[in-house]
């Protein structure tokens, strides 16, 4: 095993030639090295915890052996993706208020989990959101729908998360590609397919920890000069010239006579980033209900002794996760003042490297050893984010196949415990050897949508079915099948007819115009740039950067559409002005469970409603046979 | 899965203390999970429709819409505290009494 592992880090320090990237030729071995660290210490857990795992219930939930606190940590792993490490930093830093603002709903998501599904899940279920669905409801055919509907959401967020790997670590240490998805794909098959749930839980860990740390050392390093003190560090945000500068280009001519101070005061307002509030809305509302149906997520509660117990590591998820965003208000502006918008668009486009070159600055920069050390550092942690995160998705997709689909419908629960496990491991093979096809395959596409359609969907047909399987009596297999389509078609349906598909003709329309108008444009511009004034000559100044910065995406854009392109599924501009389609596709999930339940009798779901009900709430039968009914709780009672 | 035959859930659905437990928790989730829901999309809501009132400094450069993010972290927080507190306190005593008393509730058939 060993061996090829090493072959795998070999390959990746052949050094192919590169583009431009986050580290000089020079210093190559640093990242390297953090990069050995981080592989050798998930390795050596997973072979820990490979010599734990013998049944299908150490597979898929490590036996239920986790501790709260563990599990609390594992959740903020599995959940603090790379886009909310690196993204909502790099938002943060283009964008100021608008960034932070849009952390927030990662952290209240948590809320719905606390109250509504966390407890009740490990109640009842065993292994998979299909367990808990059913439970009152026709087994096989809604064993069959919940598992399509995990493959959906985690296909989604899987390629989202191989892609956006495979870009981040070629751009962090230069190796191609392809390299870089196969050894994301080829490390979290390692630690999945011999650890299972037990060293999935450990990575999770693990790269929770390292992100936490690395994330507080860097916010010590920013913030300490400014005695600690949140007003002192944001007068230092605003009056900086680089955040000013940045936030004139972003407003362009609406910034006109605006004073630098002002300026710079307007980067702590909303309105930079996020301008159409519906948007807004209905992102909130895929995240805030999305989570609680995310596969990857629900399965750690079954990982737990107790619904006490995964009650607590919910309260442990959210204090790591709200203090982590907060955190990122930190990292984002020090990235704003001390890397700068600019360079870190250079860099990346969307802001994503605006973390590890903060590291690398506070460090001492490109040219430092402490410096490269630090960026080093963040990078493999970066790296280990993926994975983990990876490694999460991937269990739980390999669960619906092995636990729900194999075992529960084609074999009807008659398999052997050995081949349970042997069914697992399989199916993590095929799923773990898809996502790499599937990373590849995806190169150069827009993939930023898919985690907010895995979101979507999740919020629209998983979420309504399982907490109206759980807290409303007439839910039946009728309306989880109804919700379950509804859900998931109506939210991808919404997305290909969005704003976030490429729509050639419209996009070259509206190059073409910017293009006709640019000389008229230019020249207005440069007849204020020699005015006397200097406020009119300096506003003048930025909105020629912010000129320029259009024209390159209009003659981009001219040059990659043809002239009468049309999106995917045909259309010629967006259908619907949304770009998250939780405004609609929620409701209607929603509405199909409930129309569906109505019109649907189903006699099973109706009498197991009390034992599903009763069961969620007291945990009776969740942990092994009935306790000894002698002792008296009869004072207990009268004191609540 | 092979004992869930064997109780009378129906019992246990109907005994006072269930209901009381059930009563109790539909409250408490009910009340939390709306108030939650509420202020935050207070956030985005007034992000976009009141700019000016968000854009009002208070502390320094620190304006009223970085006081409110700030806020919602701490009502997440403080939400996720009360709800642990009044659930070890209150639901899982009562819970455990149900436990305990499953068998004598439940009945063999």
């Amino acid at each position: 095993m060993r061996a090829r592992w090493w072959g795998v880090l070999l390959a990746l320090a052949s050094g192919q030639a590169l583009a431009f990237n986050a580290v000089s030729e020079k210093w190559r071995w640093l990242t390297f090295i953090a990069f050995a660290a981080v592989i050798l210490l998930t390795m050596f857990v997973t072979w820990i915890a490979s010599r734990k795992v013998r049944t299908a219930a150490d597979f898929y939930t490590a036996g239920g052996g986790i501790s709260a606190l563990q599990n609390g940590w594992a959740i903020a792993g599995d959940y603090l993706s790379a886009a909310s490490f690196l993204g909502i930093a790099g938002l943060i830093s283009l964008y100021g208020y608008d960034g932070f603002m849009y952390s927030v709903g990662w952290l209240v998501a948590y809320i719905t989990v606390l109250l509504v599904i966390a407890e009740p899940c490990r109640n009842i279920g065993k292994f998979t959101l299909a367990d808990i669905l059913a439970y009152r409801n026709d087994p096989r055919i809604t064993r069959i729908v919940g598992a399509l509907s995990v493959i959906t959401v985690c296909t989604f967020y899987l390629t989202a998360q191989m892609v956006g790997g495979g870009v981040l670590v070629k751009t962090l240490i230069g190796i191609d590609y392809e390299v870089s998805v196969i050894t994301v794909g080829v490390l979290m098959l390692g630690y999945v397919l011999f650890g299972g749930m037990l060293a999935t839980t450990y990575v999770q860990i693990i790269k929770a920890v390292l992100l936490v740390a690395a994330s507080l050392v860097l916010v010590v390093f920013v913030w300490a000069p400014y005695g600690f003190s949140l007003p002192a560090f944001l007068s230092g945000v605003v009056g900086d010239p680089k955040v000013q500068a940045q936030v004139a280009a972003l407003l362009g001519a609406g910034g006109a006579g605006m004073t630098p101070a002002e300026l710079g005061q307007r980067f702590l307002e909303p309105g930079l980033y996020l301008r159409a509030p519906v948007d807004q809305i209905s992102l909130g509302m895929a995240l805030v209900f999305g989570t609680a149906g995310l596969p990857h997520i629900l399965m750690r509660f079954f990982t737990v002794p107790s619904a006490k117990a995964a009650r607590q590591s919910v309260i442990w998820a959210m204090a790591i996760i709200g203090g982590f965003y907060i955190l990122t208000l930190f990292l984002g502006m020090g990235a704003a003042i001390h890397v700068g918008a600019d360079k870190i668009r250079a860099v990346d486009a969307g802001g994503n490297m605006a973390a590890p070159l903060l590291a690398q600055f506070l460090g001492g920069g490109p040219d430092s050893l402490l410096g490269n050390f630090m960026l080093a550092f963040v990078a493999a942690v970066a790296f280990a984010t993926i994975v983990a995160v990876v490694a999460g998705l991937v269990l739980a997709s390999a669960s619906a196949i092995a636990h729900d689909l194999y075992v529960g419908v084609i074999k009807e629960g008659k398999v052997s415990p050995e081949d349970q496990v042997a069914a697992a491991r399989l199916s993590t093979v095929v799923v773990g050897a898809l996502a790499i096809v599937i990373g590849i395959a995806a190169k150069g596409q827009n993939v930023a949508h898919l985690v907010a359609l895995a979101f979507a969907v999740s919020a629209s047909a998983n979420f309504p079915c399982v907490l109206l399987t759980l807290y409303w009596r007439r839910c039946n297999t009728g309306g989880i099948v109804a919700g379950m389509v509804v859900g998931t078609l109506s939210a991808v349906i919404v997305v290909l007819v969005s704003p976030n598909m490429n729509y050639p003709k419209a996009a070259r329309a509206k190059a073409q115009v910017l293009v006709e108008g640019a000389a008229a444009k230019k020249a207005d511009i440069q007849r204020r740039l020699t005015d006397d004034d200097a406020i009119v000559a300096g506003s003048a100044g930025r909105e020629l950067v912010q000129f320029n910065r259009s024209m390159e995406k209009a003659r981009k854009d001219l040059a990659a559409y043809g002239r009468d392109g049309t999106s995917v599924v045909g259309l010629e501009e967006p259908l619907v002005n949304l770009r998250n389609p939780g405004l609609v596709s929620i409701p209607l999930g929603f509405l199909a469970v409930i129309i569906g339940s109505l019109l649907y009798r189903d006699p099973r779901a109706e009498a197991l409603w009390s034992e599903v009900y009763v069961r969620q709430n007291t945990g009776i039968l969740a942990n092994g046979p009935l306790p000894n009914p002698e002792e008296d709780f009869s004072e207990d009672v009268k004191n609540v | 899965m092979s004992e869930r035959a064997h109780l009378n859930w129906e019992a246990i659905n109907a005994d006072p203390r269930f209901r009381r437990l059930h009563r109790r928790k539909t409250a408490v989730l009910a009340g939390l999970m709306g108030f939650s829901i509420l202020y935050y999309f207070l956030l985005p809501f007034g992000a976009a429709y009141f700019q000016s009132l968000f854009s009002l400094r208070i502390w320094g450069p620190v304006n009223l819409g970085l006081v409110f993010a700030l806020s919602e972290f701490l009502v997440a927080w403080g939400v996720a505290w009360y709800y642990a507190r009044r659930a070890s306190l209150e639901f899982d005593v009562l819970a455990r009494v149900l436990l305990q008393e499953a068998e004598r509730l439940g009945g063999r058939p």
